[in-house]
């Protein structure tokens, strides 16, 4: 195959720092005391636990799973007792807490048993359905479950695959190593890539930094040759790792804004996501592991590990050779930079006591000085220009920025902030030395913030209108009802009348009344009827009342 | 442990500021030591007053505006529009002149805009353009080459002329620019090659002003090597007012200047280079930076030969950067995956 490479627009050559955790080889990272295992190291749902506080666990025993096709599960790495479920503090960029699964190592290691599977008797959707079981997410960064980007692309038909092993930022060698020392499981895990989505072509995007990764995939490709597979070398220029930009440099095409790669017929995935699908598919083993990287001029022995999720950052560092900083535990004020990921696109970590995730390839521990951008320390924008010149998304990072600062959102949207991958190439030039990409990153939050509130707001003022149309529905629905009585009681009292010949029903109550009291003071009478003798008292006691009424007189 | 929390990228600065207005005032030095050689030391009399006015206008508003003044001043801002007003004004011009110049320029110009970064309109053209407008008897009196006129002056005596101390004996060694003595000559009807004869004309434009455009031509290229600036705008300006000049010097090479001499004299180099690429006036996308600089080379033909002043740099300029906001909104570029 003839591959004729293209280019992105801009981006920057930056010094690799590669060589520093290069000089010694790849090691196992000895087991930590305890492991901390976030319930969300995927992009999506989170898991919820399949486990009790107290019970025992197995090396690969399901520990975390979710229904929702978007996640991944989590499987136990080594065997020990969980100690808590419970909210610690997880890598992400806000410093948040979070649900944890933490278990306390207990040093045996014991494994459940994995079934042995045959790989070669699995058809597409049988191999898709146990990459989900094993909670295989891609280990490029983004930490996208595996398996339903399978069966996506699987669906809508691929026909160029691509494998990233271009690792562009600097310090990062992780990918690097994974080449380097596995080589065989990728290239076998790109076989059952084609196998899964067969592509037309594959093609294998290294960057030309990295000779002994590409010679051993080259070597590997040699001993078990692929239809239309190819290990291409690429020019070293950030961020050519980059979904978008090795797309470009590989195939020259450019995903439409908005739509994502399968959309346009390209399947990408990273190195370490091809060795985690042989392991899996292979020997029937979750994702327990990684290799990450600590690097940094920070600690004393950069290096590569093969490290299980949920080891803390500390247990690495010491690894690692510990910090260069000494007392940097006694006093308070000797301060570094802890990084998750690499310089240009990684992010802050308040504490080395959170875990290393799916997600984390990089450990970068910088001495302070390193840190330019300090925040709100900046000149103002000259408009020079230079941030066009190297961004990869074409677009005017100083307007963006214009626009971004004077929170005029509407217009930082027009000048297709979206677009914006956060690569840091803007910044990293800027000779005002703005935190561009904080302020985009600002902006996107607000921007997010807002239609989210949009769209409670209105979700609140529909339900509010539904509301009001249901009240004046049932008020209606009770007039009518009224109504109807009302209609039917006068129907029936107009009969009545039709019957009675028009008597007026005031004066008809009014005799009644009258009849009534005339029966009454009948009754009340008791001087009728009475008899002869009777009479005659009655009539002797008047005349003697009227001679005392006389005599007094 | 404590841990610092910033946002990335996590990488030293390639570039500041204030190394990029050093790589200005390095490309200013060939042109200025040619205005040196030709004209004598009194142009760095300007150079100086100007520069320690701005710095004290510029360190007055940001006392006022309750700003930093160190780091302000520390980026040499400041310093690039002086030197490049004090270039534009003739030499040995009363001092009070430039005084009220730069004034202007640093606080009507560049912060009550709101500063670096903010100011629509080159500081520098708006300086100059209110004294050429407010003095023009000053503003139009040029010396002669020291090799036409066959007088040299010291620093000593520049500094008395700048100052009102010397006698007015220098004004019969003054005399019009190449650029004024074409116009007029035109108007009168004389033919360029009569024109010429002149002795304030040298082989390509004005004696001693061609050096100093090569100069400028020197510095600007030193620019652009360093990367300071980008060649759109100085190509695109050099480019329109050289094709129209062409087209005009073809019809008729007695009625019209040539390329060279348009390119040569006056301000166009030092333009070209130095001032419409001051970039917060000045288009920000490739594309507009390309019409942004063909509109000036324009401007300054139509002005050179249809308006009421010799040179027109500076109005063109400033022209240039009222239309710079509808330039970029219709020359944004296609983003990546942009349909």
């Amino acid at each position: 195959m003839d591959i004729k490479l293209s280019h992105f627009n801009g981006g920057i050559h930056l010094d690799d720092h590669k060589a520093e955790s290069l000089t010694q080889p790849l090691q196992l990272a000895s087991l930590p005391e305890q492991l901390i295992l976030p319930l969300k190291q995927h992009i999506g749902e989170p898991d919820k636990p399949l486990i009790n506080v107290g019970d025992r666990v197995l090396r690969g025993q399901l520990i975390a799973g979710s229904s929702s096709p978007i996640s991944a599960p989590i499987h136990a790495p080594t065997s020990g007792i969980v100690s808590a479920i419970e909210h610690r503090l997880v890598p992400h960029a806000s410093g948040q807490n979070a649900n944890c699964i933490v278990i306390d190592v207990d040093g045996k290691d014991e494994s459940i048993e994995f079934e042995s599977i045959d790989v070669s008797q699995m058809q597409a959707a049988d191999m898709i359905n146990h990459i989900r079981r094993l909670g295989i997410v891609g280990l490029g960064g983004a930490s996208f479950p595996t398996s339903p980007k399978l069966s996506r692309g699987n669906d809508l038909g691929i026909h160029t695959l691509i494998i990233n092993g271009a690792e562009c930022e600097p310090y990062i060698t992780c990918d690097d190593s994974l080449m380097q020392n596995q080589a065989n499981e990728v290239i076998r895990g790109i076989s059952y890539l084609q196998r899964m989505l067969t592509p037309t072509k594959t093609l294998i995007g290294i960057e030309d930094n990295k000779s002994k990764a590409i010679e051993a995939m080259k070597l590997a490709l040699q001993s078990q040759p692929l239809v239309n597979t190819e290990v291409v070398s690429i020019p070293t220029i950030y961020p050519s790792g980059g979904e978008k930009q090795l797309i470009q440099i590989l195939t020259g095409k450019q995903i439409p804004t908005g739509r994502l790669a399968f959309d346009i017929g390209i399947f990408c995935q990273n190195v370490g996501t091809c060795a985690a699908i042989t392991q899996a598919l292979e020997l029937n083993q979750p994702m327990m592991s990684r290799i990450v990287t600590i690097s940094g001029d920070g600690v004393h022995q950069p290096g590569n590990w093969i490290a299980l999720f949920g080891t803390p950052i500390k247990h690495l560092v010491g690894l690692a050779g510990g910090y260069v900083q000494d007392g940097l535990n006694k006093s308070n004020n000797t301060q570094q930079n802890l990084v998750m990921g690499g310089p240009m696109m990684g992010f802050s970590l308040a504490s080395d006591e959170v875990p290393i995730v799916k997600a984390s390839n990089n450990i970068l521990v910088m001495q302070q000085q390193l840190i330019a951008q300090k925040p709100g320390i900046h000149d103002e924008c000259v408009r020079c220009g230079k941030c066009a010149e190297v961004c990869p998304a074409k677009l005017l990072p100083q307007q963006l920025y214009w626009h971004s600062r004077s929170k005029e959102y509407e217009k930082a949207e027009e000048y297709n902030l979206f677009d914006c991958i956060e690569c840091g190439c803007c910044s990293a030039v800027c000779p005002s030395q703005i935190p561009l990409v904080q302020y985009y990153r600002a902006s996107k939050g607000e921007i997010r913030a807002t239609q989210q509130a949009t769209l409670k707001s209105d979700r609140a003022r529909i339900r509010f209108e539904f509301r009001e149309k249901r009240l004046l529905l049932k008020k209606q629905q009770e007039e009518d009802k009224r109504r109807l009585k009302r209609e039917a009681l006068l129907k029936r009292s107009a009969e009545k009348k039709d019957n009675t010949q028009a008597i007026d029903p005031i004066q008809a109550a009014l005799d009644r009344v009258k009849a009534k009291k005339g029966m009454k003071v009948t009754e009340q009478k008791n001087i009728e009827g009475l008899t002869a003798g009777q009479q005659k008292q009655i009539d002797e006691a008047d005349a003697r009342r009227r001679a005392a009424r006389e005599q007094k007189a | 442990m404590t841990s610092v929390i910033v946002s990335s990228p996590y990488v030293s600065p390639s570039s500041s500021l204030r190394r990029l207005m050093i790589n200005v005032i390095i490309g200013l030095i060939p042109g200025t030591l040619a205005y040196v050689w030709f004209f004598g030391p009194g142009i760095l009399i300007n150079i100086s007053i100007a520069t320690l006015c701005a710095l004290g206008f510029e360190a007055l508003v940001l006392w006022l505006r309750k700003k930093q003044i160190k780091p302000h001043l520390n980026d040499y801002s400041a310093v690039v529009t002086a030197w490049l007003f004090a270039l534009c004004l003739p030499m040995h011009s009363p001092w009070w002149l430039i005084v009220v110049g730069i004034g202007f320029a640093m606080i009507a110009g560049k912060h009550l805009y709101g500063g670096l970064g903010f100011n629509p309109f080159n500081p520098a053209m708006v300086g100059y353009v209110v004294v050429l407008i407010s003095f023009p008897r000053e503003m139009t009196t040029w010396h002669l080459p020291v090799s036409v006129s066959g007088e040299a002056y010291g620093l000593v005596d520049s500094f008395k002329f700048t100052f009102g101390m010397g006698d007015s004996s220098w004004d019969a060694f003054t005399g019009a620019t190449p650029l004024d003595h074409l116009k007029t000559a035109l108007r009168q009807d004389l033919p360029t090659s009569e024109i010429y004869q002149s002795p304030i004309f040298g082989k390509l434009g004005g004696v001693g002003w061609e050096w100093i455009s090569a100069g400028w031509l020197l510095g600007g290229l030193w620019l652009l090597f360093t990367k300071t600036i980008r060649w759109h705008i100085p190509v695109a300006l050099l480019g329109s007012l050289g094709c129209i000049a062409l087209a005009f010097y073809l019809v008729d090479t007695e009625t019209a200047a040539s390329p060279l001499f348009h390119w040569l004299s006056g301000g166009a180099m030092l333009g070209a280079f130095f001032i419409a690429t001051d970039p917060v006036s000045a288009a920000t996308t490739n594309n507009g930076r390309i019409y942004y600089g063909i509109l000036i080379g324009l401007i300054i033909y139509l002005i050179r030969s249809w308006g009421g002043y010799p040179d027109g740099v500076a109005f063109a300029v400033l022209l240039a950067n009222m239309c710079v906001p509808l330039i970029d909104y219709y020359t944004q570029p296609k983003v990546y995956g942009g349909a």
